[in-house]
């Protein structure tokens, strides 16, 4: 699980002037679901690309499974790559199974695995309809299936749930944690946050080229150290007993709201305060709100330099 | 990097059953036949007559009609083939799987290549076949050279238009350079070279003329059928000005050739 088996060294790419990916490294594991996360235009596509052997890095380096990404020895790993492209376009004339008998047949596939593919992706009815016809949705399980084509051990997933409804998400997340099972490496993009938090194991965050870190959830919000919203539900609308007991905690921010409040605290004030409240009278209730994905990343990008608001809670 | 043949295969056989399915081959096989068998039938009737008589003028009014039709239909048939698949964004994922850059332009080369030369060989050996009742077998070995250099013009142009689909941004600049390469190949370049004959009354580039044909496969295809019809040489007065030399159909196949594989090769170099 820890042998690292897509390395990406200080990796550059330009166009013309604009840089869209700049400076960036990574090292994905085998067997872990990666993530990159970023706003449209952050470089999430060219470094996909660029992982792909579709778009040469004007420095730097990349390696899969120990292999520059060129010549006739990566042939051989790129039989064990599947690839959804975002915004996935086939032969519109071809329907579903010509597509991937095409395709199939281009990367070494087993004919045999064609419509067990389809039949996964719920396309199973529509195999023999050209995809002319086919909707979004149907476009994006099409893609997916063809990147399984050839059992691959390595899957990039640009935007992968781009056009499919939240059956269709909850469907496609469930694949993720099978071929998880089986031990397939998967790299996806996405700058839906709420949505990848729970299914990825780690996670970097891209803004304008640059990556700005990598890991786990749980190691950003450590490393960010966002503040965490304790939300205290009150018997009686009266703020003074909870003023008072937050005298101690002049860097945690108290906001009131109609017979409840929320105070803003460092994460690392969290036993203390907690301690503090439950010595109160008159309190009903209490829930604690860590910083989402969508907080952490906001954290960094909104930053000016995207070095992060870090520690906003003990300002 | 070596070629894998079959992966050239597999994209070869995918054009030529895309124009298949699509009906080109068919729309450009009819075009080809009804133009022969018209040409056929009523060639003579400048002298007053109408049937199949003779076939050395049915065939120098073919290569006149192929002259303006093949290369139009081949750089149609070729300008999209890389840029169209960049433009849809098929391109990525084709490229993401094991195939390398010069197996799918090769690929795509051969496919085409094979949807046009089954059109010619269906369109004007349907002709053929209706004429071989009225002319001789050494007439019959001339329509079938035809035929040949015919493919081989196609073949010629359709490289070209793989050098354009390279190049080219997108589409629309691909389908002008395609259409300026048929003015330039086909209307433009004898009438230059005749220009400058007259302007400067046979001083300037008199000896070079011929060799300057070469440099057109449209020319090429026309002294190449031109050639071996003693009748139409010499009405075309072709035989004065064209060295023997340089007639060996060797060496104009051998030109052909190059133009073929130049394009092709340029086109490849620019893809990788």
């Amino acid at each position: 699980m820890n042998e690292p088996l897509i390395e990406v060294h200080r990796v550059t790419k330009r166009y013309g002037e604009v840089v869209a990916v700049e400076e960036a490294s990574l090292s994905i594991r085998k067997g872990e679901i990666f993530s990159l996360i970023g706003h449209n235009g952050a470089g999430k596509s060219t470094l996909f690309k660029m992982m792909l052997g579709l778009l040469q890095p004007d420095s730097g380096e990349i390696r899969i499974q120990g292999e520059a990404i060129s010549g006739e020895r990566f042939r051989q790993v790129r039989r064990g790559i599947g690839y959804l492209p975002e915004n996935v376009v086939f032969y519109d004339h071809l329907s579903g199974r010509e597509t991937m008998r095409f395709l199939g047949a281009l990367k070494g596939a087993d004919p045999g695995t064609i419509m067990p593919l389809l039949k996964k992706v719920g396309l199973e009815e529509a195999a023999g309809r050209p995809v002319r016809g086919y909707s979004k949705g149907m476009r994006q399980r099409l893609g997916f299936a063809q990147a399984l084509l050839g059992e691959p051990r390595i899957l990039f997933l640009d935007e992968p749930t781009t056009g499919l409804d939240p059956a269709g998400i909850r469907e496609f997340y469930l694949f993720l944690k099978e071929l998880r099972e089986q031990g397939v490496t998967m790299v996806l993009s996405s700058h839906n946050l709420a949505q990848i938090q729970e299914q990825v194991d780690r996670i970097a965050l891209m803004k304008t080229g640059k990556i700005l870190t990598a890991g786990s959830v749980h190691e950003l919000r450590e490393q960010l150290n966002l503040p965490i919203l304790i939300r205290v539900s009150l018997e009686k609308p009266e703020m003074e007993p909870l003023r008072d007991a937050l005298a101690r905690f002049p860097e945690c921010g108290l906001a009131p709201d109609h017979g409840s409040a929320t105070i803003r605290c460092d994460r690392r004030r969290k036993m203390p305060l907690l301690t503090a409240l439950s010595g109160l009278q008159g309190i009903r209730d209490i829930t604690i709100q860590e910083p989402s994905l969508e907080d952490l990343f906001l954290g960094y990008v909104e930053s000016p330099e995207g070095s992060g608001r870090q520690g906003a809670g003990q300002a | 990097m070596a070629l894998a043949l079959k992966q050239i295969g597999i994209i070869a056989q995918k054009e030529f059953w895309d124009r298949i399915r699509n009906r080109w081959v068919l729309a450009v096989s009819v075009i080809f036949t009804l133009f022969a068998l018209v040409i056929a039938y009523f060639g003579a009737s400048q002298r007053g007559v109408v049937g199949f008589s003779n076939i050395e003028l049915t065939i120098a009014s073919l290569v006149s009609l192929a002259i303006y039709l093949v290369p139009l239909i081949a750089l149609i048939l070729g300008f999209d083939t890389i840029v169209g698949e960049r433009e849809r964004g098929s391109l990525d994922l084709l490229l993401s799987l094991p195939i390398s850059r010069p197996e799918l332009l090769l690929g795509k080369y051969l496919g085409l290549s094979g949807a046009l030369a089954f059109s010619t060989v269906a369109g004007f050996g349907l002709v053929g076949l209706f004429l071989s009742y009225h002319i001789d077998l050494p007439a019959l070995a001339q329509y079938a050279g035809f035929m040949a250099s015919t493919i081989f013009m196609g073949m010629a142009f359709l490289s070209l238009s793989f050098l354009v689909s390279v190049l080219a941004g997108n589409k629309t600049t691909a389908s002008g350079a395609a259409v300026a390469l048929w003015f330039f190949y086909v209307l433009i370049y004898d009438l230059i070279l005749l220009g400058i004959l007259v302007v400067t009354e046979g001083q300037v580039g008199g000896d070079l003329f011929p060799y300057l044909l070469l440099l057109n496969p449209a020319d090429i295809f026309r002294i190449l059928n031109i050639f071996g019809l003693e009748q139409v040489k010499t009405l075309y007065g072709l035989a004065t000005v064209f060295p023997e030399s340089l007639a060996s159909p060797w060496v104009l196949s051998g030109a052909m050739l190059f133009w073929i594989v130049a394009p092709l090769g340029l086109a490849y170099w620019k893809f990788r």
